[in-house]
């Protein structure tokens, strides 16, 4: 049975149907608990798993996500949350040099069955330290699984295949996806009751077309989405290519619609420079270059920080106009 | 606080001198230019690791730093797949992933790093899993008494206490960070005074004798154990060797030195050994010979260990499966 739910209560049902499968499972972050997280993905987890399973903890992030590697190693399964990507920076070592390496330094012998949240995205005025994506730099080091949802059925079915998973994965929630009053935008979406995986490593065809292939991921999808009617409306048919994980990268759907369409376009909601996007762009130029007809075309945010006036914030992030306006541009290459 | 057998005695001193005599000798191979990377040797530092180390069982978790040989001999680990680790050998811990600085040993629960402060969180999670299994395994982390300035030190202890894990926290303190010597990075006298702010015990003690590193290491081991939450305890010690094998040591004073070696854990524990328990010079020989035997063991079995094949070095990055 389908019901409609929010991006975010998506994610809270995946992550209390895994804590009732397997006690292995709880949450640790920063108002994780009695609040139900800033962005409403963890609200009915507290009243019904307790503050033993559902854990409110200081604003130690190195300590807390030290801990949830540590409680990893020793078999058990944390969630743990952060709040916002932006604040990774104070607990940068952890992420990078403990929970990304020490299964490889151990020679595989170690594990670390864990899931780092974390919350993403501008276009609500937060401006530069509460805006950010930066998914490409945990996507660059190697031993983090990154997973990018952006619809509610994707959201529950990445969670619970990402719980069950025996790596480091980070897990990168939109915040205009959630779906809150203080929030604009929000997504909704038909969700089973049941408990499903969606496969880590697979990306989705969200549109076909033959005029060119949009790889985007995250709320961007949405945006690509609403671009593609509008081009469509004008004659020009794009398909778009949910990424949904960054690593593992899907290289086959993306390898398989640029033969197809012999056109690409990638949008990217993170910094333009070394990112996503150009890595998008190597592997079909490495991999697929004589199936362009024209050259790649990225659509990313300019290599500036993220302002906080909305005319500059407009101006900066990607959205259904410039999506359509880089589309038709590509056409006439 | 009684008096430790004879047996008890022996076993650690035999734990001490093996620590001592390996890493003696991993120093004239390292010199030599068969072990790559860095060496960091914890010549000096005996005393604290075995004397930690012999409270704990192989189910208790222990983290350590850059300079671990001590606490990993000490909390157990097989000589030769430590050598040939070191070695960067296939049938290393490791598989010759990690190397020296980054030893992991899953079946005595021992893993290390060489980030200064980054293993306390980790020490907090094993902890907390431990608490959490509602079992009595406790968890060990040796830092050094820089690392006592990272945040990751505050904020460790402040989890711990808090949610009450079973963690002992162990400030090995050898009176330098490289070349920065305590007074000039810290700015209180004893780092156990800290514990005062997280409202745990906090206990400074000789580190290079070995009976009063146990004893302390007994209470808290016995504290966190009961489930009445982690302590801290400073550890007063003297890195004998440089930071490094190739530290030209230009920033010791020669005097500090002379001083530290009358104080050498192993020698005062030989004093007592031979005037308090009638233990015979004849006796402490046997054990050196022995360990040596040992020592030679692991080093040729690490030295005729196959070279892991080039392209192992793609494997292991993740672990199949999950528990789907």
């Amino acid at each position: 049975m389908s019901r409609i739910l929010t991006f975010a209560q998506a994610i809270s049902e995946g992550m209390a149907q895994e804590m009732e499968r397997d006690d292995r499972v709880f949450l640790m972050g920063e108002d994780v608990g009695r609040y139900g997280g800033i962005f409403g993905t963890d609200v009915g987890l507290y009243d019904k798993f307790g503050p033993d399973r559902v854990i409110d903890t200081p604003i130690s992030e190195s300590a807390f996500i030290g801990a949830g590697t540590g409680a990893a190693m020793e078999g058990l399964r944390p969630i743990v949350e952060l709040m916002f990507v932006d604040f990774f920076g104070v607990a940068m070592d952890q992420i990078f040099n403990q929970m990304a390496k020490n299964t490889y330094m151990s020679g595989g012998r170690n594990s670390v069955p864990m899931v780092l949240r974390t919350a993403i995205g501008g276009g609500y005025g937060d401006a530069a330290q509460h805006s950010q994506i930066l998914y490409s730099l945990f996507a660059h080091v190697p031993g983090i699984k990154v997973v990018v949802p952006s619809t509610p059925y994707d959201a529950k079915g990445l969670m619970i295949s990402a719980i069950r998973d025996d790596n480091p994965v980070m897990f990168f929630e939109h915040k205009l996806l959630a779906g809150l009053d203080w929030l604009p935008f929000g997504v909704k979406g038909e969700v089973p009751e049941e408990s499903y995986t969606v496969p880590i490593g697979k990306a989705e065809i969200k549109r076909t077309g033959k005029d060119l292939t949009i790889v985007t991921a995250s709320l961007m999808v949405h945006r690509a989405l609403a671009a593609a009617e509008k081009l469509s409306s004008e004659g020009i048919e794009a398909e778009i290519i949910d990424l949904r994980s960054l690593v593992p990268l899907d290289k086959e759907t993306i390898l398989t619609s640029v033969a197809k369409t012999h056109r690409l376009l990638i949008v990217d909601e993170d910094y333009l420079s070394y990112g996503m996007s150009g890595e998008i762009a190597a592997v079909v130029a490495e991999e697929g270059l004589y199936d362009l007809e024209a050259p790649v075309k990225r659509l990313a945010v300019p290599d500036v920080p993220i302002p906080f006036s909305h005319p500059m914030e407009d101006f900066v992030l990607p959205n259904e106009k410039k999506i359509a306006a880089a589309a038709k541009d590509l056409l006439k290459a | 606080m009684a008096k430790l057998t004879q047996e008890k005695l022996l076993k650690m001193y035999s734990q001490m001198v093996l620590i001592r005599q390996f890493e003696a000798r991993i120093e004239g191979i390292y010199g030599k230019g068969a072990i790559p990377g860095e060496m960091h040797l914890s010549i000096g530092q005996e005393a604290i690791a075995v004397g930690v180390c012999t409270n704990l069982r192989a189910d208790d978790a222990a983290t350590s730093t850059h300079r671990a040989h001590n606490h990993l001999i000490a909390k157990g680990v097989d000589l030769k797949k430590m050598a040939a680790e070191l070695f960067g050998r296939e049938t290393g811990l490791c598989k010759g992933k990690g190397g020296h600085m980054h030893l992991f040993d899953p079946s005595i629960k021992f893993g290390c790093g060489g980030i200064v402060g980054a293993g306390m969180p980790l020490a907090v999670g094993s902890g907390l899993a431990f608490k959490r299994k509602g079992l009595d395994s406790v968890s060990v982390v040796f830092f050094g008494e820089g690392a006592a300035n990272q945040g990751t030190f505050h904020e460790s202890l402040n989890l711990a206490a808090l949610w009450k894990l079973p963690v002992i926290f162990v400030c090995e303190d050898n009176h330098y960070g490289i070349s920065v010597t305590k007074e000039m990075s810290t700015a209180v006298k004893s780092n156990a005074d800290r514990a005062l702010s997280y409202g745990i015990p906090g206990i400074s003690a000789d580190g290079n004798d070995v009976v009063e590193v146990y004893n302390v290491a007994e209470a808290a081991v016995a504290r966190a154990r009961k489930g009445e939450g982690p302590s801290l305890i400073e550890l007063q010690t003297y890195r004998l060797k440089g930071h490094f094998e190739g530290d030209p040591e230009v920033y010791k004073p020669k005097a500090e030195q002379e001083e530290a070696l009358q104080h050498e854990p192993i020698v005062r524990l030989e004093k007592i050994l031979l005037a308090e328990y009638g233990v015979s010079q004849e006796e402490l020989t046997e054990i050196k010979e022995a360990r040596q035997v040992e020592i030679e063991e692991a080093i040729k079995f690490a030295e005729s260990s196959p070279w892991p094949k080039p392209e192992e070095a793609l494997e292991d990055v993740f672990v199949a499966g999950g528990a789907f």
